[in-house]
């Protein structure tokens, strides 16, 4: 069993869905972010937010997948003064939707003065709601904004074991884990870490707070990065243990603060989700082992089109 | 005394809440005594997570008194907290009109509180003040949704136009849902109805797939309007699910070519005269 806890669906295919169910990811979680353009409507922000807590949530119970998202302003819209001022007006009320594990992903792109001050201020949403934060770390000046992320966290008075700092490398993961937050690695192929560089990190820091997710989007990457990321781990000699604490067990334990994740969700659902919401956990009511090599995609398989 | 809807749920849920029942008691007086939406959306929010996600249990004298309340109204397969939430719903005094209230509620809604909302229509304030939310809701690709309008709930009977009515009947056959379960089905059949449905069941033929014989339901009242003598008979010859169903469906239109087509299968015709089958034993006919 595995989690996925940053994967945008939304962007992804039913392909995907089949593909992550066969091998194996259980529940994934689906950080609120920038679609790829910018949205320059109040509205449409909104319409999104309110499709990662309904729709979206619905569609991965069609295939046996938990979802769960986060929900917040990312740092790339922040930078949209009005825009940003009519979301964050939105965000308490999805914040307490059923569902949502966190507020995220937020933090900084340019780290401009506007991304600071949402950052900062959703910062407190999350210290009043009682959430955990999942911090995005930018893609440039990484280092340097990734350690600027955790001072203002603690500036603001929150608990590093609430908090995932999020897109982690070789450079920035020392630090994170010293100061006892979780570190986050987004499994993509070519650019932000593949998995064999991924699997060499966890033969030195052990799996101590340490989170692999596929980060999966729009873009190239692949939505089996964490199922991939383990098997790759257990060949190269990684104990088993430790992978399961970082392909399931610590999304889990930090999400899960939420009071919105929980094992019983996939393991044993309610009845009424069974018949409205959750269908199709035949991976675990078969008690098949799930494998990636399974994992082909129906239109691979079958010729017939019905 | 007169029983409310309100009352209703209201007994239900508490009796359900275990330790949460003072909590949920509370939010109910503050709703009541004119407490912001803030506080509304907060308590909508909050009801899961106190009361948990249990089905409602309702007992046959339960139904029965919700049917007395509010005919058509059948909470069969209601949960604990989407009970709570409704009736916590009726319980706020708002100070816009319910119609906003529940626009807003709708745009925002998770699906589980999609499913909750849907499924009160027709115990709100001017219910007929929220027909385009309900069309927004019958276009909803998620199934759950829709049924929350279609099954059980007697708004679409009272309050749909019938090009809606049609469509509603119409769409539930496409994605596979049960028609049994709508409310006022055999009185709110139609000609135009039964015509859309004998085009569809052509459509499934010539495809090479089944119909479900739920559908001659809706059109043995009208097969003479509708010309479903042809398709009746081909049903006739069908599954004993099939038969049954066009067998019922041919002695509701009682005319006289429904009568001699029935000739054929004298054995069912006489069990159906005698009472001893009906629509309601369809289920275990396709089950065979």
């Amino acid at each position: 069993m595995f989690i996925d806890p940053h994967a945008h669906m939304i962007s992804r295919t039913t392909d995907d869905y089949e593909a992550m169910a066969a091998a194996g990811v259980v529940a994934l979680i689906e950080p609120a972010f920038w679609v790829g353009q910018p949205r320059t409507f109040v509205g449409t922000y909104v319409d999104y937010l309110s499709a990662l807590v309904g729709w979206e949530r619905f569609r991965a119970g069609q295939f046996g997948i938990r979802h769960y998202c986060t929900i917040g302003l990312n740092s790339k819209e922040a930078n949209n003064e009005a825009l940003a001022e009519g979301v964050m007006e939105w965000l308490p009320r999805f914040a307490i939707k059923e569902g949502v594990v966190a507020i995220g992903e937020i933090g900084y792109d340019e780290q401009t003065p506007l991304e600071d001050r949402y950052f900062r201020a959703q910062l407190t949403l999350a210290k009043q709601l009682e959430l955990p934060v999942m911090v995005h770390t930018p893609h440039r000046d990484k280092k340097r904004g990734t350690s600027r992320s955790m001072d203002v966290c603690e500036e603001m008075g929150l608990d590093p074991s609430w908090v995932v700092i999020d897109h982690n490398n070789e450079e920035t993961v020392r630090e994170t884990l010293d100061r006892g937050y979780w570190a986050g690695f987004s499994i993509y192929p070519s650019t932000k870490m593949g998995n064999a560089r991924m699997v060499e990190l966890l033969k030195q820091y052990g799996g101590e707070r340490i989170i692999v997710d596929s980060a999966c989007d729009w873009g190239i990457s692949d939505c089996l990065g964490v199922p991939k990321t383990a098997r790759l781990a257990l060949q190269s000699g990684i104990a088993e243990s430790v992978v399961h604490q970082v392909t399931y067990q610590n999304a889990l334990t930090v999400y899960g603060k939420s009071g919105q994740l929980q094992e019983a969700d996939w393991l044993d659902p309610p009845e009424i989700d069974q018949r409205t919401l959750f269908e199709g956990n035949s991976i675990l009511r078969g008690g098949r082992e799930p494998r990636v090599e399974s994992a082909q995609p129906r239109r691979h398989r079958d010729l017939l089109i019905e | 005394m007169v029983v409310t809807t309100q009352a209703l749920l209201r007994d239900w849920v508490t009796r359900q809440a275990g330790p949460e029942r003072g909590w949920f008691e509370s939010q109910l007086a503050r709703l009541e005594a004119g407490a912001s939406e803030q506080t509304l959306h907060l308590f909508l929010g909050l009801v899961p997570r106190r009361l948990g996600k249990a089905d409602l249990q309702l007992s046959a004298e339960d139904l029965a008194l919700a049917e007395r309340c509010h005919p058509g109204w059948h909470p069969t397969n209601w949960s604990l907290d989407g009970a709570a939430r409704i009736a916590g719903l009726l319980a706020f005094r708002g100070k816009r009109p319910f119609a906003a209230v529940f626009k807003d509620l709708v745009r925002t809604a998770d699906a589980r509180e999609l499913i909750a909302l849907y499924r009160g229509l027709a115990l709100y304030p001017q219910p007929e003040s929220l027909a385009f939310e309900v069309g927004e809701g019958l276009r909803s690709n998620m199934r759950a949704v829709f049924e929350a309008i279609a099954h059980g709930n007697p708004y679409p009977r009272d309050h749909f136009d019938i090009h809606r009515w049609n469509h509603m009947v119409l769409k539930a056959l496409f994605i596979g849902s049960r028609l049994a379960p709508i409310v006022g089905l055999d009185a709110r059949s139609n000609p135009e109805l039964a015509r859309i449905l004998i085009d569809y069941a052509q459509e499934r033929w010539a495809a090479g797939r089944a119909v479900t014989p739920e559908l001659w339901r809706c059109v043995g009242p009208h097969a003479d309007s509708a010309a479903a003598y042809a398709a009746l008979e081909r049903a006739l010859g069908g599954s004993p699910a099939e038969r049954l169903a066009a067998t019922l469906a041919l002695t509701s239109a009682g005319t006289d070519q429904a009568r001699h087509l029935l000739a054929a299968t004298p054995e069912m015709v006489s069990r159906v005269d005698a009472g001893q089958l009906g629509w309601d034993n369809l289920s275990s006919y396709e089950a065979a």
